[in-house]
C-alpha cells in the first residue's frame, strides 16, 4: 500500500506547508506547488497508471479526496489571510480620535436678533404680521398722535433725543419707542382689524449705566378689532410668557400709566429661575418685570382711523434686552451693543 | 414719594401687615419700590425695646481724666439713674452746672444694644460692650442719629422734645416704616399722604378720616390790607391769600420735623416746615411771603416781560423771558410762580408778618419755566401734574391754623380769593356694557358703582339690565378722567387686574400684507452666519472725528442728521454708512484676537434736501480681517490672511442665493477714499446681463467693497493687516431677489473642455469670462476659472487664465463634432476680441 502512504505523506506535507503560509503571495505559491497543473497532486495522480487495476479505483478515490481536502483547506486559508491583510490595512490607517475635529467656522446671530426672532415666531403664530417703521421720526408721530402732546408730564418718562431742524420746522426726534409704527399700521388697515408686531431700534437720552442704554430695541404688539378685551391681552401675554420663559410661567398685570393706553398695565412674569419662590434674579419677589401694555387709548384709536366706540384693541412694548438679561443672566446692558465677540460668542 | 406709615395711619385705620399693604398698593398702580424700616422689625437694625429707651439727662459732669468727655446721669425709667460716659459736644454747655432744671431728653442704649458704629464710614452694626473709658466704667450710651440709623448726623447726641416719655422704648416712640412709592404721571392725586390714604381707603374699604383745619382767625380783617390782581386767569386759575401776624420764627416741633425727615425733606424752621408739611399732607403747595416786603400788600400776578430780573431763593439772579408767570408787587417781581420764591420777599428770622399764597398755575407754563431754568421743586413737580383749585381753601386754612398753633401767629380774618377759572363740575356716563367690551368681564351697573363710589365719583345707577349705566360726577381732583376708558381703568384697578380672566383673541384673523423683504433679510443673516460671520449691532450715532479718520472729506457736519441734544459729543451725528459704525467693534475686537469677521444689517440716515425726515436705506456692512484659518493642528501655518477675495466670495454667495446673479456685476473701483484703489470694487446693476449677452453696467451702484486703504487703517489704529470691508444696499438687493425656477436635470453626460487663455495682464478676468460665455453657446453648463498664472512661460505683461468649461445638452449627448466646432469658435472669439492665445 505504498501509494496510499505516499498520498498520506503528501497530504500531510501540503497541509503543513499551507499552515506555514503567512500572506497571499505565499498562498499563491503554495497553490501552484500543490494544486497547479505541474503541482504535486497532479504528479501523484500520474502514479495511478502504474498501479494494479484492482487498486486503481480506491487510489483514485484517495486522490480525489486529497484534492477536495486541499481545496477546502486553501479556501479557508485564503479567507484567513484576506482578513489578516484587511486587518493590517485598517490598523495602519487608524488615527488618534481624540485629536480635535476640523470645525467649520459658523458665525452667530446677535442675541437681540435671536430673541426678536423667537418673539416674532410666537406672535406670527397668533396671527400678528411683522412691520417696521422709521427710526428718525416726527415728534407728532412719536408723541403727539400717541396722546402725549408737548409739555405732557409723561414726556418725563422718556428723555428724548431731538434732531436739529430749522427753527420753524416741526420737531423731529429719534423715536423713543416703536409705538409710532402703531399709527402707520392702523392707518394702513382701518377700518379693518389689524394685528402687528413692530420690532426696532429706539433711543432715549438717558445716562448709560449697567441698567440703561441710550439705544435699545423694542417690540411693540398691537391688535385692534371689534371685540378685543383686556382678557384677550392677558391671554396673549400668557402665550408669550409660556413660550418665552417655559411652561408653567405665570403672568401678572399691575396697573400702570402710559398716555397711549387706558387701562394701562405693567407685565410681570413669575420668576422662571426660582419658579416664583424668590431668588437673586427676581430680587426675592418671585416676579420679574417685563414691560408696559394696555388697552389702546380712544384718542390713539381715533388717530389711527378707528371709531373707539366700535373698535377696541390692546398694545404693549417690551425690550428684548431685558428678556435676554433675565434669560441669560446678563448683568450689564452695555454688553449688547459694544459687540465684543467674547460676549456675542456666548449665544448659540 | 416717601410715605411714613404712621402719618398715613393718621387718616386711615390700617389693619393690614406692611407686606399686604405693599402688595395691595402695587397691584392697584401705586408701585411700592422700597420699604424702609427705621428702628422696627423688618429693618436691618430694630431698636431693642428692652435695651433702648427715651431718657432724661439729669446732670452732666466733667470726666475726671479726659477734657473731651463728660459723665451724664441719666433717668431711663429704671429705679435709679445710670451714669454714661459720652463725648457729645452738645452736652458740653451743661457741664458741671449741677442738676439740670429743664428736661433734656435723649436716647439711652444699654449694654448689649445693637447700634451702628458712629465712627465708621457707612453703616456698620456693632454690639455695645461695657469697658472702662479713662478709668470710668462705660456700659451704656447716649445715641446720635447716625448710631440709630436715622441719618448720618454724628456731631452730637439726638435731643428729643421735652415731652418725650421717659422710659418708653424708642421703637415705640419713633420707630417708623417708610414706603417709597413710585407714582406714574396720572396719579397726581396721590402726591400727598391724604391722597394716598383716599386711594387706599377705596382699595380696602376702610374709612377715611380727614383732619379739620381752620384757624381761629382772631386778627384784624384782611380786608383792605392785602390786595391780589390776577392779570391772566388762564395762567393762574385761582389765587388765595391769607395773612398771619405776630409770627415767632423758631424750630418746628419734633413730630413735624420727624415726619418731614422721614418723608425726605429737611426741617428748616416752623414757618418753612409748615408750608412743606401741608404740601405733603394735602398735595397743595403754598408760598409764604414776608408781608412787610410786599409793597402796599398788593400782589400782582402777570407774565414776565422779556429781560426782567429776579433773584430766586437759591441766590441766583435769573433773567426772565416773556410768558413766565410772576407774582409781583407794584415795584417788581417777587417770585417765580409755582417754581421758586424770590430772595427779596423771603421769610427770614426777623419776619413777623406772613402773606400766605395758595394758588394754582397753568401746568404747561410751570413745566416750561422749570425746564428753562433747570429748576425742579416739590411744588413745581405737583403743579406740572395739576393741583386741584378746589383744594386751595383747605390748603390756606391748614397753613394758617398751623401758623397759629406752632408759630404763635395771629391770623387775619378772611382771605382774598381770585378764582378766575372756577372748576366746572362735569358728569359722565359709563354704560355697563362698556366695561364688558373693554375688560371682558361681566359686572352689573351696581357693582361698577360700588367700585367707583369710594373714589369720590358719587355714582348713580341708571336703567337696568344690559342697557344699565352708571352716571358719575367727576371729582375736582380727577381731571384726568376724560373718557369712559378712564373710568373703566378705575373699575379694573379696584376690581383687580388679576381677576380678569385670560381669553384668546377672537379667532377671525385680520388680513396681512406679504413682507418678502423681511423674510429675505432673515435669510441673509443666516447665510452670513453660516459663512462664518458674526452679527453685530452698533450705535448708529457717531462723531466727526471718527468719520474723518475713515474719510476726511466726509467729515462735513452740515451733511448729517445731527442731534440737537447729544448726551455725549461722541454720539452726535447719524451715520451715512453702517460700515462707519461697524469699524468700531472691528477695532475693539482686533485688540483681543487676530481674526474678526463681522456683519451688520442696519440703516444709514441720509438727509434729503427739502424733506423733514432723512432717508433710511437698509444696508449690509461687512468687515473681516485676520488669518483665513485659525491656528490648529491641521493648519499649523495659518499665514494666509483674509483678503478681497474672501469678502468677494461671501458677496457672490449672497448674490447667488438671492437669485440676482444675472442682474448685477462687479466693476473696479479706484475712487473710494476709504478703500485701497487697486483692491476695491463696486457692485452695480447690470442691464441685459444674461448668458450669451455682454453685460452693461448701470449707473446705480448697489454697494462697494474692498480692502481698507492703508492710510485709513493707520488712522483707525488697526493692526497692520488687510481689512476687507463692504457696504451694500441691502434693501435694493432684497427687492431685486428672484425666486428660484427649476430646470430639468439632463439625463445626458457632460463633456469637459479646458482652455488656458493667455491674455494681456490688463484685461480683466470678467471680460475673458464674458467672451467665453458668449462664444460657448447654449450648451455651456458652467465655467470655472481654476488657475491664474503669470511668469516666464507666458511672457512679459501677460497672464494665463485656465478655465474649465462643462457642456451638456438637455436632449442629447453632445457629439465630438459639435464640441470641436464650439472649441474652434471659442478660440476664435478669444483671439479676435481679446488678442488672446490658447496654451496647449
Amino acid at each position: 500500500m505504498a501509494f496510499t502512504e505516499d498520498i498520506d505523506a503528501l497530504e500531510k506535507r501540503a497541509l503543513e506547508a499551507l499552515a506555514a503560509v503567512s500572506d497571499l503571495a505565499g498562498l499563491a505559491e503554495w497553490k501552484s506547488t500543490y494544486q497547479g497543473k505541474q503541482g504535486e497532486v497532479t504528479k501523484a495522480s500520474r502514479g495511478l497508471g502504474a498501479l494494479p487495476s484492482e487498486e486503481r479505483p480506491a487510489a483514485g478515490q484517495r486522490i480525489n479526496a486529497l484534492r477536495t481536502k486541499l481545496e477546502a483547506a486553501y479556501e479557508q486559508a485564503e479567507a484567513r489571510l484576506k482578513e489578516a491583510a484587511l486587518n493590517q490595512e485598517l490598523e495602519q490607517d487608524s488615527i488618534d480620535v481624540t485629536l480635535p475635529g476640523r470645525k467649520p467656522e459658523v458665525g452667530r446671530l446677535h442675541p437681540t436678533t435671536q430673541i426678536l426672532r423667537q418673539v416674532s415666531e410666537i406672535f406670527s403664530d397668533l396671527g400678528f404680521q411683522i412691520w417696521e417703521s422709521r427710526e428718525v421720526e416726527t415728534d407728532e408721530l412719536n408723541f403727539g398722535l400717541l396722546n402725549t402732546p408737548p409739555d405732557h408730564p409723561a414726556r418725563d418718562m422718556q428723555d428724548t433725543f431731538y434732531i436739529e431742524t430749522p427753527p420753524d420746522a416741526p420737531k423731529v426726534v429719534l423715536r423713543t419707542q416703536t409705538s409710532p409704527g402703531q399709527i402707520y399700521a392702523m392707518r394702513r388697515y382701518a377700518p379693518e382689524p389689524v394685528r402687528v408686531l413692530l420690532p426696532g431700534k429706539c433711543f432715549r437720552n438717558e445716562k448709560v449705566t449697567a441698567r440703561s442704554e441710550f439705544m435699545f430695541y423694542q417690540f411693540e404688539f398691537l391688535a385692534v378689532g371689534r371685540n378685543i378685551t383686556m382678557g384677550d391681552l392677558k391671554g396673549t401675554l400668557n402665550v408669550l410668557a409660556e413660550r418665552m420663559f417655559g411652561k408653567g410661567t405665570r403672568t401678572r398685570l399691575r396697573p400702570s400709566y402710559f398716555p397711549f393706553t387706558e387701562p394701562s398695565a405693567e407685565l410681570d412674569v413669575s420668576c422662571f429661575i426660582c419658579k416664583g419662590k424668590g431668588c437673586r434674579i427676581c430680587k426675592h419677589s418671585g416676579w420679574l418685570e417685563i414691560g408696559g401694555c394696555g388697552m389702546v387709548h380712544p384718542i390713539v384709536l381715533r388717530n389711527g382711523g378707528y371709531d373707539p366706540a366700535e373698535f377696541s384693541g390692546f398694545a404693549g412694548g417690551f425690550g428684548p434686552e431685558r428678556i435676554g438679561m433675565l434669560k441669560y443672566d446678563i448683568d450689564d446692558i452695555r454688553l449688547f451693543y459694544s459687540d465684543d465677540l467674547r460676549f456675542l460668542e456666548q449665544f448659540s | 414719594m416717601l410715605v411714613p406709615l404712621s402719618w398715613l395711619k393718621e387718616y386711615i385705620d390700617l389693619d393690614l401687615s406692611v407686606d399686604e399693604l405693599v402688595k395691595r398698593m402695587t397691584l392697584a398702580g401705586m408701585e411700592v419700590e422700597g420699604v424702609e424700616y427705621i428702628g422696627v422689625e423688618g429693618g436691618e437694625l430694630p431698636w431693642d425695646p428692652d435695651k433702648i429707651f427715651v431718657c432724661n439727662i439729669l446732670e452732666v459732669r466733667q470726666h475726671p481724666n479726659a477734657d473731651k468727655l463728660v459723665l451724664a446721669d441719666v433717668d431711663y425709667g429704671a429705679e435709679k439713674p445710670h451714669t454714661v460716659v459720652t463725648g457729645a459736644p452738645n452736652l458740653y454747655q451743661y457741664r458741671d452746672k449741677g442738676p439740670l432744671s429743664h428736661p433734656l431728653k435723649s436716647v439711652f442704649a444699654k449694654e448689649g444694644s445693637r447700634l451702628y458704629d458712629g465712627h465708621q464710614e457707612g453703616r456698620v452694626i456693632v454690639t455695645l460692650k461695657g469697658r472702662p473709658v479713662r478709668g470710668v466704667m462705660s456700659d451704656a450710651m447716649l445715641c446720635s442719629e447716625k448710631e440709630l440709623g436715622i441719618s448720618d448726623e454724628h456731631e452730637g447726641i439726638l435731643i428729643l422734645p421735652d415731652d418725650a416719655p421717659v422710659g418708653t422704648p424708642l421703637r415705640d416712640y419713633m420707630g417708623e416704616v417708610v414706603l417709597d412709592v413710585a407714582l406714574t404721571p396720572n396719579l397726581s392725586r396721590c402726591l400727598s399722604i391724604i391722597g394716598m390714604a383716599r386711594e387706599i381707603s377705596a382699595l380696602t374699604g376702610l374709612p377715611l378720616k380727614l383732619p379739620e383745619g381752620k384757624p381761629k382767625a382772631n386778627g384784624k380783617s384782611i380786608e383792605g390790607r392785602v390786595k391780589v390782581t390776577v392779570e391772566d386767569s388762564q395762567l393762574c386759575p385761582r389765587f388765595m391769600a391769607g395773612l398771619a401776624e405776630d409770627i415767632k420764627i423758631g424750630p418746628s416741633p419734633f413730630w413735624m420735623q420727624q415726619r418731614l425727615r422721614y418723608a425726605g425733606m429737611r426741617p428748616i424752621n416752623n414757618v418753612v416746615d409748615i408750608s412743606n408739611y401741608v404740601m405733603l399732607e394735602w398735595g397743595g403747595p403754598s408760598h409764604f411771603f414776608d408781608a412787610d416786603k410786599v409793597t402796599d400788600g398788593h400782589l400782582v400776578i402777570r407774565p414776565a416781560k422779556e429781560g426782567e430780573r429776579l433773584t430766586t431763593l437759591d441766590g441766583k439772579p435769573r433773567e426772565l423771558s416773556a410768558g413766565q408767570v410772576l407774582v409781583c408787587d407794584p415795584t417788581g417781581p417777587l417770585s417765580l410762580a409755582g417754581v421758586m420764591g424770590g430772595e427779596s420777599s423771603e421769610v427770614s428770622d426777623s419776619t413777623t408778618r406772613i402773606l400766605v399764597e395758595a394758588a394754582t398755575w397753568e401746568p404747561t407754563s410751570i413745566r416750561r419755566t422749570g425746564q428753562t431754568f433747570k429748576l425742579r421743586s416739590e411744588a413745581s413737580y405737583r403743579y406740572e401734574r395739576n393741583v386741584d383749585s378746589e383744594l386751595l381753601p383747605t390748603i390756606l386754612n391748614r397753613c394758617l391754623q398751623l401758623l397759629e398753633d406752632l408759630a404763635g401767629a395771629t391770623v387775619a380774618q378772611g382771605a382774598v380769593d381770585v378764582y378766575g377759572q372756577p372748576w366746572q363740575p362735569y358728569e359722565m356716563e359709563l354704560p355697563a356694557r362698556e366695561v364688558k367690551r373693554l375688560l371682558g368681564i361681566e359686572l352689573s351697573a351696581e357693582e361698577i358703582a360700588a367700585q367707583l363710589a369710594p373714589l369720590g365719583f358719587e355714582p348713580v345707577v341708571q336703567g337696568s339690565g344690559p342697557e344699565a349705566s352708571v352716571k358719575v360726577k367727576v371729582p375736582s381732583w380727577r381731571r384726568d378722567v376724560q373718557f369712559t376708558a378712564d373710568l373703566v381703568e378705575d373699575v379694573a384697578r379696584l376690581y383687580g387686574y388679576d381677576k380678569i380672566p385670560a381669553t384668546l383673541l377672537p379667532d377671525e384673523l385680520p388680513a396681512a400684507d406679504p413682507h418678502p423683504e423681511l423674510e429675505l433679510e432673515q435669510k441673509v443673516r443666516d447665510l452670513l452666519a453660516g459663512a462664518g460671520l458674526n452679527e453685530a449691532i452698533t450705535y448708529p450715532l457717531t462723531n466727526m472725528e471718527w468719520i474723518a479718520r475713515i474719510d476726511p472729506a466726509a467729515a462735513d457736519p452740515s451733511k448729517y442728521v445731527r442731534l440737537a441734544n447729544p448726551s455725549t459729543p461722541e454720539r452726535e451725528f447719524m451715520r451715512h454708512h453702517v460700515l462707519t459704525s461697524l469699524l468700531e467693534p472691528l477695532a475693539l475686537n482686533l485688540r483681543e484676537r487676530e481674526k474678526v469677521q463681522l456683519f451688520e444689517i442696519g440703516r444709514a440716515y441720509l438727509p434729503v434736501e427739502g424733506e423733514l425726515l432723512p432717508n433710511e436705506p437698509l444696508r449690509l456692512a461687512i468687515a473681516m480681517a485676520g488669518p483665513r484659518d485659525l491656528l490648529a493642528w491641521h493648519t499649523p501655518s495659518n499665514k494666509q490672511v483674509l483678503d478681497f477675495f474672501d469678502l468677494k466670495g461671501v458677496i457672490e454667495m449672497l448674490i447667488e442665493r438671492l437669485g440676482i446673479e444675472h442682474q448685477v456685476m462687479v466693476v473696479p473701483c479706484n475712487d473710494d477714499p476709504r478703500l485701497h484703489p487697486g483692491r476695491a470694487a463696486r457692485l452695480v446693476r447690470a442691464q441685459g446681463r444674461k448668458l450669451g449677452k455682454k453685460p452693461v453696467p448701470d449707473a446705480a451702484p448697489l454697494g462697494v467693497f474692498g480692502e481698507l486703504h492703508p492710510q485709513v487703517r493707520q488712522r483707525l489704529e488697526l493692526p497692520a493687516q488687510r481689512v476687507a470691508v463692504a457696504e451694500l444696499e441691502l434693501g435694493e438687493l432684497l427687492a431685486m431677489a428672484v425666486e428660484p425656477r427649476y430646470h430639468s436635470i439632463s439625463r445626458f453626460p457632460a463633456t469637459i473642455q479646458d482652455f488656458a487663455v493667455i491674455v494681456d495682464r490688463s484685461i480683466p478676468a470678467s471680460r475673458v469670462q464674458a467672451v467665453l460665455d458668449q462664444a460657448a453657446g447654449n450648451d455651456l453648463e458652467s465655467i470655472t476659472l481654476f488657475d491664474v498664472y503669470e511668469g516666464p512661460q507666458v511672457g512679459e505683461g501677460k497672464r494665463s487664465l485656465a478655465y474649465r468649461l462643462s457642456f451638456r445638452a438637455a436632449d442629447r449627448t453632445l457629439s465630438d463634432e459639435t464640441l470641436v466646432k464650439v472649441r474652434a469658435k471659442i478660440i476664435k472669439s478669444l483671439e479676435r476680441e481679446l488678442g488672446a492665445s490658447i496654451r496647449a
